[in-house]
This record gives structure tokens, sequence and C-alpha cells, in this order.
């Protein structure tokens, strides 16, 4: 059993490895090591097509992952009073949101999004009231953030609720009991309480944007982010470079990742 | 803590908070049926009851955690139904302290002077944050976070956290529940003492009758939502007005039976084989009713020859208790029952094995006769 997970395990991970590997290599071929040099990272960081395309990604990354931790901790905290039946109806679709397939939400943001704006660009240039041409709504940075923004509230909302759930309710009442207004309650007792989900949720969603590949090929426009870059990049075949950048991303991931589960872990002993 | 509401009355004598026929029902659950209770300025009232029993409803429509579904609240004369938490000048101590963990110990205290507008100013704060610990003998303990608090210290935090506002009513709800024996009976003491320190009135909510016996001026007990008989710890114990009462306030003996005459100081009850057992009754028992007599252990003497109206039984087993030995004999007609002999008595007796042949006697009319319920 041990050595079946071992093999898993090694399936999994040797790929990555290989890759954080010849992102090293002297060489500029991909199947032999000839040597470590850090050329590659260099090149990478000096193309300004990776580097257009590392702003785009931050930019979606930060402003759809601080809507995300905005209105997700919102919802969950308006959650906490709803019951019965709506209360289940949300938990299904909070769920489902972050289980259906990426390229599910890709394709179906696509065609919503072009469908709406199909009815609205004409919309506008018919009320349009200046001289000359009206703006017209298109794929792009906009799409990109809602489209993620979207499907990263689920992820707040989820980590947000687990952390609530581990919250003492007599600490809101013992807070009232002292004198607190309902917003004193909240400001001084309930935000502190929570402030660890909150902030994983939002490095959580900050991975999430930064790494996926799917949503952002469909609903991308113009905008190129790095794994969209990577993905046509690739097509030339695979150079140390792709490698160095793919090591560049997988590193802020994982740093995002452990800072989060650090701060829930820590949050958790405060509790 | 900070009220919106003027006090009434300054009159010494005027209950400090009432229950006037306050009922909560949730849907078809009712937790407290017509609670009718006038709480002193200044006493040491407990809820006593099973869990269930409606005691801690009680304490969480003072607090105004819960409005009564019928009934009012009433605070130093004013009707608080709809007043909510914030601005009720009571404060509780909850059952597992409720200290917010992301403070220190001296912002937990300081966390309701805070809340006052206007704020005072902060060394005023501090001062009184340094009273408060020092009220509850952790001085110095100001600038620890809570979770290096052992059990006991953080209940005294929680009370220092409370006492610190000057509460009209401090609501304690179960606060030894979590602390070891030892512990709880040291804090028992030290609350009782504080109480009379800051003439504050506490109202204390327990299943443990002990606690409620050595601590309080008044106890109000409860059983399924509604009050049974509230009195003095004493009265309690002497003249309880139901057997549930006697039941769970002390330790006494049942003997099931009829009523067969009633007198305004005498009330006899035939109990099983035929012994008669007299004794004083609450009014409303009639002849001819199935009702207890109840005597307690202490009441009852043992010795080894009849003494005038004596019953005889077989010692079952033994228990020193230190100061007194507990005996739970047997009759052939009344079975079992336990009897409390002083040191003293046993020196001039002699002790009782199990297997031992006894009489068990009363003084005449000691037994008081109470409705089962």
């Amino acid at each position: 059993m041990r050595l079946y997970a071992l093999a898993v395990y090694l399936f999994l991970y040797i790929p990555i490895g290989v890759i954080a590997l010849f992102s090293f290599n002297a060489g500029r071929h991909a199947a032999q090591f000839q040597g470590f040099s850090t050329q590659w990272y260099g090149k990478a960081l000096s193309n300004p097509f990776v580097m257009d395309a590392l702003q785009t990604s931050l930019t979606v990354a930060l402003a759809s992952a601080l809507l995300a931790t905005l209105f997700g901790t919102m919802a969950a905290l308006a959650l906490q009073s709803v019951r019965g039946r709506v209360r289940m109806a949300f938990d299904a679709l909070i769920y489902i949101a972050v289980m259906v397939p990426g390229i599910v939400i890709g394709i179906a943001t696509l065609i919503a999004l072009v469908t709406l704006f199909g009815w609205l660009n004409p919309l506008i240039e018919a009320l349009w009231p200046l001289a000359g041409k009206a703006p017209q709504l298109s794929l792009g940075y906009g799409s990109l953030i809602a489209a993620h923004g979207l499907f990263t509230m689920a992820l707040v909302i989820i980590i947000v609720r687990a952390r609530m759930a581990g919250m003492d309710r007599s600490l809101i009442e013992a807070s009232a009991d002292l004198g607190a207004t309902p917003w004193g309650t909240f400001r001084q007792v309930t935000l502190p309480q929570i402030f660890p989900g909150i902030l994983a949720g939002f490095l959580l969603a900050f991975t999430f944007s930064f790494d996926d590949f799917i949503i952002a090929f469909f609903v991308a426009g113009s905008q190129t982010t790095l794994p969209v870059y990577v993905f046509s990049s690739i097509r030339r075949g695979v150079t140390p470079e792709i490698n160095a950048i793919g090591t560049m991303v997988l590193a802020v991931s994982l740093v995002m990742l452990i800072a989060a589960q650090a701060i829930l872990q820590r949050g958790r002993k405060a509790a | 803590m900070e009220s919106k509401l003027k006090p009434a009355s300054e009159e010494r004598d005027a209950p400090i908070a009432e229950l006037r026929d306050a009922s909560k029902h949730y849907g078809a659950v009712v937790a407290a049926e017509g609670l009718n209770l006038a709480i002193r300025r200044g006493e040491f009232l407990s809820f006593l009851g099973p869990s269930g029993c409606g005691k801690t409803t009680a304490l969480r429509m003072l607090a105004g955690f819960e409005s009564p579904t019928s009934g009012d609240i009433l605070l130093d004369g004013q009707r608080v139904n709809d007043v909510p938490p914030h601005q009720r000048p009571v404060n509780m101590v909850f059952q597992h302290y409720a200290l917010f963990p992301h403070l220190t110990v001296a912002q937990n205290i300081a966390y309701g002077l805070r809340q006052r507008r206007p704020r005072p100013p902060e060394d005023e704060i501090s001062r009184a944050v340094e009273r408060a610990l020092e009220t509850v003998r952790l001085p110095g303990f100001g600038p620890r976070r809570i979770w290096e608090m052992s059990g006991g210290q953080q209940q005294r935090v929680a009370l220092a956290r409370a006492i610190v506002n000057q509460p009209k009513l401090l609501l304690l709800d179960e606060p030894m529940a979590a602390l070891d024996k030892k512990l709880r009976r040291d804090m028992q003491i030290e609350l009782q003492t504080l109480q009379r320190q800051l003439g504050i009135t506490f109202i204390l909510v327990t299943h443990d009758q002990e606690e409620a016996l050595s601590m309080s001026d008044r106890i109000c007990i409860m059983r399924s939502g509604r009050i049974v008989q509230v009195g003095s710890p004493r009265e309690l114990y002497d003249r309880p007005a139901s057997r549930y009462v006697a039941d769970f306030v002390g330790k006494s003996n049942f003997f099931p039976g009829t009523v067969t005459a009633v007198s305004a100081g005498r009330t006899e009850l035939a109990a099983a084989g035929g012994h008669v057992i007299a004794g004083l009754a609450p009014v409303g028992i009639a002849a001819g009713q199935r009702a207890s007599a109840s005597l307690r252990p202490e009441q009852i003497a043992l010795t080894r020859k009849p003494a005038g109206h004596a019953l005889p039984v077989t010692v079952v087993n033994r228990i020193f208790l230190g100061e007194h030995t507990e005996y739970l004999v047997r009759n052939g007609d009344l079975g079992e029952f336990l009897v409390l002999v002083s040191r003293q008595a046993e020196a001039s007796e002699g002790g009782f094995e199990p297997g031992d042949q006894a009489f068990a006697s009363w003084s005449e009319g000691a037994a008081l006769i109470l409705e089962d319920d």
C-alpha cells in the first residue's frame, strides 16, 4: 500500500521536479542537463512579452482576489443568519461553483459575456450622447477579473465560514453584554476572530487566479496572462525559458499556499 | 455600563429587578412559564434546578439575550423587554467565560469601559482595570494573554471584566462548572466574600444544590420552566413546599402513604404496613389524598433498645463521613431509608455493623407531609 502511494506521488511530482531542475539547465535542450545556470531566468525576466503577461496576471489576480475577498466575506457573514432550505440551496451552489470544471466555467462565462455584449453594445451606441464613436464592451481585463472573482469568491466563502463555525458564539454575546453596539461587536470581536480566514481566503483566491489557465484562455480576449502565454509559446517547443517561468509560478503559488495554511493554523491556536 | 434608563425609584426596598409573569416559548417548547420573582437590592440569589428547568432562560431574559414571549422584565422599575443587551446595565459571567482570545487580560477587562460614550480617559480605564485585577486577586496579570491563564484564573478575569462596569446585576451562568472540586469550593467562598464587599446584586444559575445552599441569600427552585419555591436556604431545607424541593435541597427519606387526618398543627399519614407518621403539612393537603412523609436522615435516631415509638430495623450499610456516620437501614414495612448518626450519639450507643438489629425513632410530629409531584 505504501509502495503504491509512493508510486502515485512520484508520478505526480517527478514531472514538476524535472521542470524545476531543467530551468537551471545551462544548455538549451530540454532533454539533457548540461550544468547549472540561471541564464533562463534572466532571459524570461527580460522578455517583454513575459513581463507583459506577468503584469496582466498580477493585476487580474490582485483585483479579482480583492473583490472575491470583499464579497465572499460579506456573503459568509450574511449566510450566518440564513437557515433552512435557502441555506441548503446556497451551500449547494457554493460547492458547485468550486467543483464545476474550469472549462465549463470558461465556456459558460464566454458565452454569457459575448451574448451580453451583443445586447448592450448596440444599446450604448444608440444612447451615446456625445459626438464620436461610442465605447464598446469587449473581453479583456474586466471579463478576466469578473470570471476569476466569481469563481474564487466561492473559495473565500467556504474558508471564512469554516473559520466562523469554529468561533465561540458566546464571544458575540459577551461583547453585547459589555455594552458594544452590533457594529462595535463586529469591528472589535467578529472581524479580528475571522481575520485569519479572510486573509487565507485572499491568498488562496490570488493563487487560483494567478495559476488559472482554462478560464483565462476563454475570457482573456486580447489580454495574455502568464499561463496563457506559456501555453501559446509551448507550441514552439519547450524551452528552458518556459521551465523557468513555470518554476517561478510554482514558487509564488507555493509561498502563497504555505502562508495561507500558516495563517489558518496560527489563527486556530488563538481562537 | 452606560444605561439609557433612568432609575424610577431610588428606594432601598424597591426590587432591583423583577420578572412579572414572564414566559418564554420556542414554538411548542415552553422554556419558562409565568415566572414571578422580585430580586432584592444587594442580595445573592440562585436559580437552582436540573438542566432544562428554565433557569438559564430566566437569566438570559434578565441579560437581554432573550425577550419574553409574554409578561415583563423590569430593571429598577423600568420595563426592559425590548432593551437590547448592550443597553442594559447588567453584566454576565459566561459558563465558559467567553473571554476574547485576541485581547490581553487587561484589554478584556477594559472592554466594557471602552464601549461607554463618552469614552473615559485611558488613565482612568487602566486604573479601574488594575483595581478590578486586585479585587479578583490577579494583580499584575494585565499584559498576559488569555491562553496563558489557567481555568481558575480565566474565571477571575471573566469576573473582573464584569464587575469593573459596576453593573446593577451580576449574572453568573454556572460559572463553576468547568472547575475541579477543590477550586470550586475556594471560588464559592471567594464569590460570596466579593459579593458582600461590592454590594452588587448577584444572580447565580446552578444545578449544584450544595453550591446554591452555601452561597445564596435566597434560592429560587425551578422545575419544567416554572418556579417551584423561593426562599432562604434554611427555609427551603426546613419547610420545603413539595417533595420535589425536599428531594432537591439536601437528602430526605420519603414514606409514601395516604393522608388520614388534617388539622392545624398536625397532619397524619398512613404509610405502608399501617404505620402512622405525623407532622406538619403545607396548606392544600387534604385527607384521603396520596402524599409522602419526609424525614431528614439527621431527624432519625438509631438505638439498640426500643425507645417509645420505634421501628425495628436491620442495618444494611454504613458510610463513615467523619463527624457523622450514615446508615442505610431496612424496615420490613417501610423499606430502606437513611439515618445520620452524629459522633456524639454513636459514642453513647456504640457503632452499628451491617446486619445488626436496631430501632429507629424520631420525635413525634417531626415529619413533613408533602404532596407527591
